[in-house]
This record gives structure tokens, sequence and C-alpha cells, in this order.
């Protein structure tokens, strides 16, 4: 990883100070990231916000390996292989990226900047926001059963922060995917019992944990239950047991007072909704000139934009970057002029990219 | 053109135009029923679950490995399960019953 963490930044965020920048990009996906080249050229900084523990969005999340064939001049590539492009193409820029963290809030300050705070309580404060955040953030698939709301986070959870809180329980975990195994694998030497309940005996975690699970399950040190849940039992928000439906179609109540839910992520506008913007059905309202919301200074790009006639295309989105960053500079130096520059003969913008 | 039939959660049935090549997500997306296909039709994730009625299921290709994976992601799947952005509208297939599948 070429980028600086952005440990350091939150370390001042921890002591109460903004982090202080031009452009806030809400979004690490292909058009989040390109908007980074654009502003780059401009000479604009940027630090990025994602819910995701990884850079690409749903390139890299939902698609990393299937191919895409209509990004302009580059017949074939993969979402990641596209995302690894564009971070080698904005590595001259320097960005810190936050991942992990939500975009929470959005506040006009009386000096006119905006100030961000995320989830993890990082706070920005930029002239500009681009918001570039796709279908929305990436969120955990909660499990679809009335009574489980009232056991999410005291029982039921749907990721580890802390493994310790899980040793000496008796645990179920859902899913078969990679999370589920390790998570299993993890916790069985500490559980008092633990079970592995996925609804058919085929999983596409990798196989060496799949080997490791099903040795333990052999030798009687986990159960792998092949079902679905389709009930909860407890109170006060404490599990006592499961019901899965196994197989055979019968019904098996397994005794648990803790269940580790893999389902996969979805996604979600989240705390967005609530910024004041203008939506229409999820998506953000912008103008065409600038993709500047009805909030001014704060810009929306890509899927999550609509306008008359918008595609939700990666290119439509890298278009709609490099010209909302037009207007964005206008907010970030009010005092100085834009000249218009190409990259093949601005000595400007090629020593801005580091290629003389 | 082929038509589809779709009961939606509520149980109301919708007969749509299904043109031929088309996918049976797509026909439901384009007729405006809650279908929230996330991924648009790339067989990447799994909210385009529908239940196929019965007397269909037969006359289907069968899922590829890659629908089958991603109906893990999916939940209250039974037997009769299928992604509807890995069906195509064929002629034969006129007439094909769906259930939109529990969103969540």
């Amino acid at each position: 990883m070429p980028f600086s963490s952005g440990s350091m930044d939150l370390r001042t965020a921890m002591n109460g100070q903004a982090i202080s920048t031009d452009l806030v990009i809400i979004g690490a996906g292909p058009v989040g990231l390109f908007a980074v080249f654009e502003a780059g050229l401009l000479g604009l900084r940027c630090h990025l916000v994602d819910n995701l523990d990884k850079i690409g969005g749903q390139c890299a999340e939902l698609y990393p390996d299937k191919p895409i064939y209509d990004i302009p001049a580059v017949p074939r590539c993969t979402g990641q292989e596209l995302i690894d492009r564009l971070l080698e193409q904005i590595r001259p820029f320097e960005p810190t990226f936050h991942l992990r963290e939500q975009a929470e809030r959005l506040e006009r300050l009386d000096n006119g900047r905006w100030r961000v705070t995320t989830s993890a309580g990082t706070v920005f404060e930029a002239p500009a926001v681009a918001i570039a955040a796709g279908a929305g953030s990436f969120v955990p698939r909660r499990l679809p059963l009335p009574e489980a709301e009232q056991f999410e986070g005291r029982s039921l959870f749907y990721a580890v922060r802390r493994s310790e809180a899980f040793y000496g329980h008796r645990i179920v975990v859902a899913g078969g995917g990679d999370s589920a195994l390790d998570w299993v694998l993890a916790l069985q030497p500490h559980a008092a019992s633990i079970a592995l309940v996925h609804r058919r005996d085929e999983f596409r975690a990798a196989p060496s944990s799949v080997e490791r699970m099903r040795r333990l399950a052999a030798e009687g040190a986990l159960r792998l239950i092949i079902g679905q849940i389709v009930g909860l039992e407890g109170r006060d928000g404490e599990l006592e047991a499961v019901r899965i439906k196994t197989q055979d179609g019968k019904e098996e109540r397994v005794a648990c007072d803790r269940l580790l839910a893999f389902y996969g992520l979805k996604m979600e506008l989240g705390p967005i909704a609530h910024w004041g913007l203008d939506l229409d059905k999820g998506q953000i309202k912008v103008d065409t000139e600038a993709f500047e919301t009805n909030l001014p200074g704060v810009f929306a790009i890509g899927d999550i934009c609509t306008y008359p006639g918008k595609l939700k295309l990666i290119l439509s989105g890298f278009h709609e970057a490099a010209l909302m960053c037009q207007k964005a500079f206008r907010y970030c130096r009010p005092n100085e002029r834009l000249i218009f520059r190409y990259t093949t003969s601005s000595t400007d913008l090629q020593k801005k990219l580091g290629v003389i | 053109m082929p038509t589809i039939r779709v009961f939606d959660r509520e149980g109301k049935l919708h007969v749509l135009d299904a043109p031929v090549g088309w996918s049976v997500m797509e026909v439901i997306r384009e007729a405006g029923l809650p279908i929230e296909a996330a991924c648009g039709g790339c067989c990447a994730c799994a909210t385009c679950h529908v239940y196929v009625d019965p007397e269909w299921l037969d006359k289907l290709e069968p899922p590829h490995a890659d629908e089958t994976l991603m109906l893990d992601e999916a939940f209250q799947v039974q037997d009769n399960s299928r992604l509807s952005c890995q069906i195509k509208v064929t002629p034969e297939l006129d007439g094909l019953t769906v259930t939109l599948a529990p969103e969540f």
C-alpha cells in the first residue's frame, strides 16, 4: 500500500482537531478515485472516506474478477484491474484514505466551509465535498427475521470487533464464505461450543479453511449443520437458541447464546439521506454543468447522482468528476485563476504528475 | 412476445411482456416492480432472488456454479430459488411464473 494509512490524521482528529483539506471525497470507488486525479491536476488535495475495508467500491467488492469492456481505450479489464490502474494513475497526488469509516454528518460552518464527521470520529473541514458513493455504503446484510432486532448488538452480531467477547460462549456461526469460516476456526478453541450453519454442504471459502473446518467437525470439535435459520429464541436481548430448518425439512433447535451471521454485504444510502440534499428515488439531484447539488460546494458524481439523461456508467462518472473539479477549484481557490491545460503539453501538469 | 407471470410480495399477479433475450430480472425491473438487483445483473449479489413455479423449474437451464454460490448470500432459499438475472427469456418460456422472494 503506497498510501499513508491515515493514522496520523486520525490522531489529529482525536485531539479534537479537524483535518483541513481541499476536497473530501465520500466513496473510494472508481469515480472517487478518478476525482483525485482531476483534482490533483488542479493542485487540490483530497481525503477519501469509505465504509469498506478496501479501496475500489463495487469494482473491488462485487465483481473484482469480472470483466469490464466499456472503459474507453481499455478493451478489457477486470474490476480489480481497473482499480489498480486508477491507483497507479493517482499515486502522484498522494490522497489519504480513511477506510472502514462511514461519512455520518455534513454541516455547513459559518465560514462557508463544510465539516464532515465519520463514524470513527474523524472530522474534516473543506471548502468542497464530492459524494461519489455509488449505490450507498456497503453494510452487513441483517438477518431478515422480525425478532432479530432485539438481539442485534447484544447476542447477535454481523461482525466481530473483539474476539474475546465471544470466548466461553455457545456460538452459532451462519454463512459459507471466508468470514464465516475464518471466525469459526478462530473462535472454536475458545468457545464453550460452536456450530456452523450453512444452507448447503458446499462452501465458497478458501479450500484450506473448509478442510480444517471439516476435520474439526469429524473430530466432534464443532458441529456442522446444513440448513437455514428460521427463528431466534431468547429474551431481553439474550439469545437462548436458534431454530434451523435442515435439508430434510425438519426444524431443529440449537441452544446458543451468541450468533454471528455472515450473509454478505448490501448497499444502502445511509446517513446521506439526512443531509438535506435534493433526492430523487435515492439518488442525488445535480446540475450538469458542475454536478453540484442543492448545497453549494457539495457535489455528487457517479452512480449516486441523477440528472436528465443520466447513465450509470463508470465512464460517465469520470466525465462528471472532471467537470466537478473545475467548480470545486473555485470554492477552494477563490482568488486564483484557473487555466485550462492539457497533460500532453503543460509542463506544469507534467510536474504535478511527476513525469518531468 | 412472450409474457411472464410475476407474483409480488403481497401475492398480486403481474403479467409482463418479456422481450426475448432480456433477463427475467430486467423484465421485472423495467415493469417497476420492487426488485433490488443491486449489481445490475452480473451475478454478483443475490438481490434479484425469485422462486420459480415448480412446473417451470425443469424447463429452465440449470443454474451456473456462480449463481449457486451467490444464492448462499440470499435468505429463505428453497429448491426452486433462482437469481432472475440469470434466466434469459426465450419463446419457450412464454407463461413462466415466478414469485419475488422476501426482501432483506
